[in-house]
């Protein structure tokens, strides 16, 4: 029993994993690329979770919900890209975190505006709110092994694109040397739109992934927005492959320590108290890890230069 | 249009004044409300040493704020309940004394910017921002999840800590009280903005390499700065939960660090007084839109982000002639 419980949970430390990844790509390509500190990536988050319970609502399928989450993040992406975000540029850190916190009150507001306070529900169809079993005598929930499979299918979409494709070349180069790529014959200006509006629509795909199991409401992406945030610094600004790493690392450590750390601390004091301090300790856990990495590699694992 | 030191004297008259109109008006509530511009201005002059004057821009500062709250809030439960505080083998008494309060607000914000300043600091930029977020985000969650002082609901005083021959209770001691404090707040950082400490700070903001060369250690430097502006903060934290005789994971939050931090920027970095300016507008603001509208945060929203893009002086720098102005920020 113990046994299948902890591939369960190791399980569900992957599933969140993967979606802390979509949330981080972004935030790290931006980062990268840019040199741009983006504390509203979160409100993408919560914009392609309303966005996909809307479609869904209007036109009864969850497919189509997911599908619009992208899109209509995506458009929000442009759209904020184009207003604000490309006056931040060369703005200092300080005038960017200001600037996208301005940003989160701006949508969050308007959000409650739109859609009201209360929140909204998506649910998952019928067909994958069901599970399976796997070998080994695991049972596990279908819909969460989707989010796993599509967050691995998009970490290799990246990885062609960042590696492969003209596109990841540019970005690339942009990452380097941003006064060159333009020398070259480089429009920058569209290629930040893009990555920005790319990055958008991943956090709104994660939203809507993780609005169907939770809930859809405002301020729902802030508490997911400082995990990506822990993510990215952990696996070095900048880098995708940083980010995988990262995500899974945060995942997995985040779930099996409320899962094991109450077990661990029963060696030691009784139940009740053991239960208290382990998961304490759990809940804060991961920025623990970030620090730990940060004492020893000041800019991540993966990451090249210091910011 | 007038001198800095001219305005400076303006605002510091201006909230002295405030609990005369409040008796004449027979409103304490603008008393409280100006008691809570008072406490928050403490608070962004402690960011501010490190923010404007030592380029540290520290996205973790309720991490301070919260810890002065916390230990105000715990002293007095373990007062009113009569129950020593263990740690480890020692045993404390709860006390209800603002003084020892206070010393204790200090002392142990001052430790905890020890221990988070020494470990950020060994980061710069983006790297610093969100280390100092994370370990406040530790407390954060810690606060929640401990359930000894109210876990999540947080932890209510049934009466503000004493202060002999003075009633804490009556809102304008209580403001009057807060006031004394940003004065000293005030003279202190003034003070150190001038010693040696301050100098190398505002130097090493500019260049740590040329700071080094005339033999002074700019990581060292910093770190003291770093647990001044904590422990300012800190004992803001605590004047705070005296004030709403409630504390609660809230003022933790990163939220909370982001409503500093912004409070310095509306005021104007770079300036002694720009964040009790910015506490005053923030607070008028916030009140103000609050009054209209539901969705108040959209405008308050909108109001910082233009302020952002196309005027980040600050407040100050509307009202002053002198045009010393942040050249170095950017």
């Amino acid at each position: 029993m113990e046994f299948q419980l902890l591939i369960e949970q190791f399980l569900n430390g992957l599933q969140f994993g993967t979606m802390l990844f979509l949330m981080s790509a972004g935030l790290t390509l931006v980062f990268g690329v840019m040199g741009l500190i983006n504390l509203a990536h979160g409100s993408f988050y919560m914009i392609g979770a309303f966005g996909a319970a809307l479609f869904a609502e209007i036109t009864g399928s969850f497919f189509i919900g997911l599908i619009s989450s992208f899109i209509v993040a995506m458009f929000a992406g442009v759209i904020t890209e184009i207003l604000v975000i490309r006056k931040l540029y060369k703005k200092d850190h300080l005038d960017q975190v200001l600037a996208t916190f301005a940003l989160i009150l701006i949508f969050s507001e308007g959000i409650r505006w739109l859609f009201g306070a209360y929140p909204l529900y998506l649910n998952i169809p019928a067909e994958l709110n069901a599970s399976v079993s796997l070998p080994l005598e695991i049972i596990y929930s279908k819909y969460r092994l989707l989010i796993i499979a599509i967050g691995i299918l998009i970490a290799f979409f990246l990885y062609i694109l960042t590696s492969k494709t003209l596109l990841g070349i540019r970005i690339k180069a942009g990452q380097n040397d941003r006064g060159m790529i333009s020398v070259l014959g480089v429009n920058i200006k569209t290629l930040y739109t893009i990555v920005f509006a790319l990055g958008a629509a991943l956090a709104g795909l994660s939203g809507a992934l993780i609005g169907a199991i939770q809930s859809v409401e405002v301020g729902m992406g802030e508490p997911v927005l400082i995990l990506a945030f822990v993510v990215i610094i952990i696996g070095g600004i900048g880098s995708i492959k940083g980010a995988f790493v990262g995500a899974l690392l945060v995942g997995v450590t985040d779930t099996l320590g409320r899962f094991l750390l109450p077990e661990l601390f029963k060696l030691f004091f009784d139940n009740a108290d053991a239960n208290l301090i382990g998961s304490s300790i759990a809940s804060m856990s991961i920025y623990i890890l970030m620090a730990i990495v940060l004492i020893f590699k000041p800019s991540g694992l993966f990451g090249e230069r210091s910011a | 249009m007038m001198s800095e030191k001219k305005l400076n004297f303006l605002i510091l008259i201006f909230l002295f004044l405030v609990p005369l109109f409040s008796i004449l008006l027979n409103d304490i509530y603008i008393t409280t409300l100006f008691s809570k511009i008072v406490i928050l201005a403490i608070a962004g002059i402690g960011l501010n040493l490190i923010l404007g004057y030592g380029g540290m821009v520290s996205f973790g500062h309720a991490a301070f704020f919260g810890l002065g709250g916390y230990i105000t809030g715990i002293l007095a439960f373990h007062f009113n309940n009569y129950e020593p505080i263990q740690i480890l083998v020692f045993e404390f008494e709860g006390t209800n004394q603002l003084l020892f309060v206070w010393i204790f607000s200090l002392i142990f914000s001052s430790l905890l910017a020890l221990f988070i300043g020494y470990f950020s600091l060994r980061t710069t930029g983006v790297y610093f921002i969100m280390i100092t977020l994370a370990f406040a985000q530790m407390l954060y969650y810690f606060s929640i999840s401990w359930p000894t002082y109210g876990g999540e609901d947080g932890l209510s005083l049934s009466l503000r800590n004493q202060i002999p021959f003075l009633n804490t209770m009556d809102p304008i001691t209580f403001f009057y009280i807060c006031y004394v404090w940003l004065i000293i707040a005030i003279i202190f950082v003034k003070f150190i903005l001038n010693s040696p400490l301050g100098i190398s700070l505002k130097a090493s903001k500019e260049n740590d390499d040329r700071v080094r060369s005339v033999g002074i250690n700019p990581k060292k430097v910093k770190l003291i700065s770093f647990i001044i502006s904590g422990a300012i903060t800190g004992l803001a934290g605590s004047l705070y939960a005296d004030l709403n005789r409630f504390v609660s994971p809230t003022i933790l939050s990163w939220q909370m660090s982001g409503e500093i931090m912004i409070l310095v920027i509306l005021g104007g970095m770079f300036r002694l007084y720009g964040p009790i300016l910015g506490a005053f507008f923030y607070i008028i603001l916030e009140q103000f839109l609050g009054g209209i509208t539901e969705n108040w945060q959209f405008w308050l929203g909108l109001i910082i982000l233009l302020e952002v893009l196309y005027a980040k002086a600050g407040i100050m720098s509307f009202l002053i002639k002198d045009k010393y102005d942040e050249k170095t920020s950017s």
